[in-house]
């Protein structure tokens, strides 16, 4: 083909072209890294809660009147509250997944005060924590009603039996977590607790944090004067039953407010909220990005072919085809294109380390480069093919024209 | 001159509407994009109190657990105890200081009908209100004796005030909390610092809290907390004793030193302290205290997120991709004027004048871009605001300065961009466009 005499065209009028290979290479690099934060942030949003999101909310009541009676007042709403039609289950908890507020603990193998634990998030439940956040036991057995242990905002006790996830297991007993079961682990130093069952998984309530999958469930009500409820209900029935559940809580004593009901829909949302606004706002930027960086190779393609028209003119007279005017012009902005992209993986590579280093980022996926090249490469061609098809358009008698 | 100029440019704007909005268009959209994001940083990394942020400092004690020492970073805990906020209230040795710390509450408007409703409380001291300058609308803080004694007083924000007594002049009414009566002393003025400088460990862009209470009503009340609290050892038996003799930490501690020799004379005092405390078997760690100035700490904390950052860098490049663009077509524009151009040379323009022509020109559509990119900025913000919602619904706001520097932004890129094409064009021969005609 006539690359060479493009190319050596080209060179003699190169700014341009450079211009644009420019413009091309940045955007690439801009693209691609803003794919690949795009890519992290889709996985942190994707992964389960472990809990049955979909019929699952919560409401807190807290307490203000002096004689408000906060253990009478939780045994006789949970009661209500499980009665009511459609509810599946419902306990005090204090804390969800996603929430962003909760508890967490140290957790040893070994007691002592120079052990240092591992950090575990700990959920209040009491026998019908399991079957109300949905949780899937591979191993060991739930508590019983006489396991629960009332606890006092300051107390520092802790009940004997815990449920642990499996990640938990995996992180105390990494040689065997399955072994986990039965073994006694130490909280707060020395206290004993015996693991008497496992859980599949759960997230713990603050989503960015790297122990996310480390959650211990503990028999136990509190006495903190707010409490929350987690209420599950049959599927499609959470909707119906929200605001009659907050009706009939708010009705049945007045020594309390009822406050901060939300859907696990709700929470979820919230808390991925800024994850989920830069996914759109770099989807809004790469597209803009595009579409400018189009607009640049139209622009100063028209030029081009405005600035040639003579040339084109005595080409078409001297026996060439529409084609390959046509072709001429596509070729030139492949080539360009193709340099563009090829100092794009360059500065794709070198943006990318930087942010590795400075923000430490993930590095991006190998495939994003050659996809972002080919994508790039072919919107040079579309943004082209206008200015091109004009060109080819040139009448060959503009030639035996002035001017 | 130069109003000759502005015109030959507005003229030589006009004569190719396509192009020349295409390049606004391009210097439009970079301002925009990178504007809305400056905005954004700009506001999370503002001072929140110029007038006094290099005196005012924030006191950490190194009471950390000794497991945990061989951390690389130096972190200390980002708040106190009990114990050590007490006695350094009560040492009383900088020129003001104030320990603080969140809770909620329950209020109880006592019209007819009116539900209960839980208020955000910070609960504090007397120096708070001016340490940190606040304004009154009505009354003022309490006073010092109101501390000691354990006075009920509460001073209430503007639009709990307005919520509440309807924003009339309240000092000396009271308000039921939790089932007590507070007297209210003071109204504050709208209060909003950006970054919430005074608590960023419970959230740099919340609001602040709605109502003021003497901290040591709130623990004599035990009210609840409901900011974070971190023990790494469990306090040594049960009941809110035992809490507030633990190594728990939640509490904010601020210390105002007016010059080098106060900060010298506390950083002693504090180092005495610790050492004093290591002799009854606390502080296990080396001695390592810290006093940080507002933006210290706002730095230390790392109040501006990542995200932020990285998208800043990201519309940079962005802006710098709407630059090439623009020279590029600015390229295109002004050579498309080669013919004109010789001409002029030819009759006697000289170099520089043809060079502060383009230049203006060039001015000129950056002038273009930048209204039109603090536009598209505003609508940007308003994005924002829309997808995170009431998180950021005090850093999307532009002030004049942001404005001036959109403007300038603009302009400057837009000058930037014309220098290339404008030499090319300045750079033609005389008469050499001519011969052909």
């Amino acid at each position: 083909m006539e690359i060479g005499p493009i190319w050596r065209a080209m060179m003699r009028n190169k700014t341009g072209a450079i211009l644009i290979a420019l413009q091309i290479a940045v955007t690439m690099a801009i693209m691609v890294n803003a794919v690949s934060i795009m890519q992290e942030k889709n996985r942190m949003l994707s992964r389960p809660s472990g809990i049955d999101e979909n019929n699952i909310f919560t409401l807190a009541s807290v307490g203000f009147a002096e004689d408000f009676n906060e253990r009478a007042t939780v045994e006789e709403d949970l009661a209500a509250i499980r009665a009511m039609p459609g509810v599946v289950n419902a306990i005090q908890s204090i804390s969800i997944p996603l929430s962003g507020g909760g508890w967490s603990m140290g957790l040893a193998v070994e007691p002592g005060p120079e052990i240092d634990g591992t950090g575990v998030a700990v959920y209040f439940v009491d026998e019908h924590g399991l079957d109300t956040f949905g949780l899937n036991l591979l191993a060991g057995e739930n508590f019983s009603a006489t396991d629960i242990v009332w606890r006092g905002r300051s107390d520092t006790s802790w009940p004997d039996k815990v449920i642990v996830t499996l990640a938990t297991a995996e992180t105390l007993f990494p040689d065997d977590p399955h072994s986990a079961l039965g073994k006694t682990v130490y909280i707060a130093d020395v206290i004993p607790m015996t693991i008497t069952g496992i859980i599949e998984q759960m997230q713990a309530p603050w989503n960015g944090w790297d122990g996310v999958e480390r959650v211990m469930l503990t028999p136990n009500r509190t006495l903190f004067g707010s409490s929350r409820y987690i209420i599950r209900t049959k599927p499609g029935m959470r909707d119906t039953l929200m605001p009659q559940v907050e009706e009939m809580l708010a009705e049945r004593n007045k020594g309390r407010i009822v406050r901060s009901m939300s859907s696990m829909d709700e929470i979820r949302e919230k808390s991925y909220r800024a994850e989920s606004s830069m996914i759109k706002i770099l989807t809004f930027t790469i597209t803009l990005l595009i579409v400018i960086t189009s607009l640049g190779i139209v622009g100063l393609a028209s030029f081009s072919v405005n600035r040639r028209t003579r040339q084109i003119g005595t080409r078409r007279a001297l026996g060439a085809s529409k084609l390959a005017i046509l072709r001429y012009f596509m070729t030139e902005n492949f080539l360009i294109s193709l340099v563009g992209v090829l100092i794009g993986a360059a500065l794709t590579v070198g943006l990318n380390i930087i942010m590795i280093e400075t923000f430490s980022l993930t590095r991006i996926t190998w495939y994003l480069v050659p996809v972002a090249m080919l994508m790039l490469l072919a919107v040079g061609q579309m943004a082209v093919f206008g200015p091109a098809k004009r060109a080819s358009s040139v009448p060959p008698a503009v030639a035996t024209r002035t001017v | 001159m130069f109003s000759y100029y502005l015109k030959l440019g507005w003229l030589s704007i006009r004569r190719n509407p396509l192009l020349s909005t295409l390049m606004v268009a391009a210097i439009a959209i970079g301002i925009g994009a990178s504007m809305t994001i400056i905005t954004v940083n700009y506001v999370m990394s503002s001072n929140p109190i110029p007038q006094k942020s290099d005196v005012l400092f924030y006191v950490q004690l190194d009471s950390d657990d000794l497991n945990t020492l061989d951390d690389e970073d130096n972190e200390l805990l980002d708040q106190l105890t009990y114990l050590d906020a007490m006695a350094l209230m009560k040492a009383g040795k900088a020129y003001r200081q104030v320990a603080s710390n969140r809770s909620g509450l329950v209020l109880e408007p006592q019209g007819e009908g009116e539900r209960p409703f839980s208020v955000d409380t910070r609960n504090t001291w007397a120096s708070f209100f001016p340490m940190f300058d606040l304004r009154f609308l009505y009354g003022g803080g309490w006073d010092d004796t109101a501390d000691q004694n354990l006075e009920r007083v509460v001073v209430l924000s503007k639009e709990i005030n307005e919520r509440v007594f309807g924003g009339e002049d309240s000092v000396g009414r009271s308000v039921r909390l939790n089932g007590m009566d507070f007297r209210v002393v003071g109204v504050m003025d709208e209060f909003l610092p950006m970054p919430k400088f005074y608590d960023v460990t419970n959230g740099a862009f919340n609001e602040p809290e709605e109502i003021f209470i003497p901290f040591n009503v709130a623990v004599e009340y035990e009210f609840d907390r409901n900011g974070n609290t971190n023990c790494w050892k469990m306090p040594d038996g049960d009941g809110f004793e035992a809490f507030l003799n633990s190594e728990c930490v939640w509490i904010q501690f601020w210390a105002e030193l007016r010059n080098a020799t106060e900060k010298q004379d506390y950083m002693d005092f504090l180092n005495a302290y610790v050492e004093q405390q290591k002799e009854l078997g606390r502080f296990p760690r080396p001695i390592n205290n810290r006093l940080s100035d507002v933006m210290e700490w706002m730095e230390d904390q790392e109040v501006v997120e990542d995200d932020a950052r990285v998208m800043l860098g990201l519309s940079l490049l962005f802006l710098l991709v709407c630059l090439l663009n623009t020279i590029g077509l600015l390229l295109a524009k002004f050579l498309g004027k080669s013919t004109d151009n010789s001409l002029r040379r030819a009759l006697g323009a000289s170099k520089s004048s043809l060079f502060i022509q383009h230049m203006i020109e060039s001015g000129l559509i950056g002038l273009g871009g930048g209204l039109f990119g603090l536009g598209l900025a505003w609508l940007g913000l308003r994005g924002i605001e829309m997808l995170f919602g009431e998180y950021v619904e005090n850093l999307v706001g532009m002030d004049w300065a942001m404005v001036m520097t959109g403007i300038g932004l603009a302009i400057l890129s837009a000058l930037l961009a014309g220098l290339y094409p404008t030499w090319r064009a300045c750079s033609i021969a005389p008469a050499s466009q001519l011969k052909i005609q």
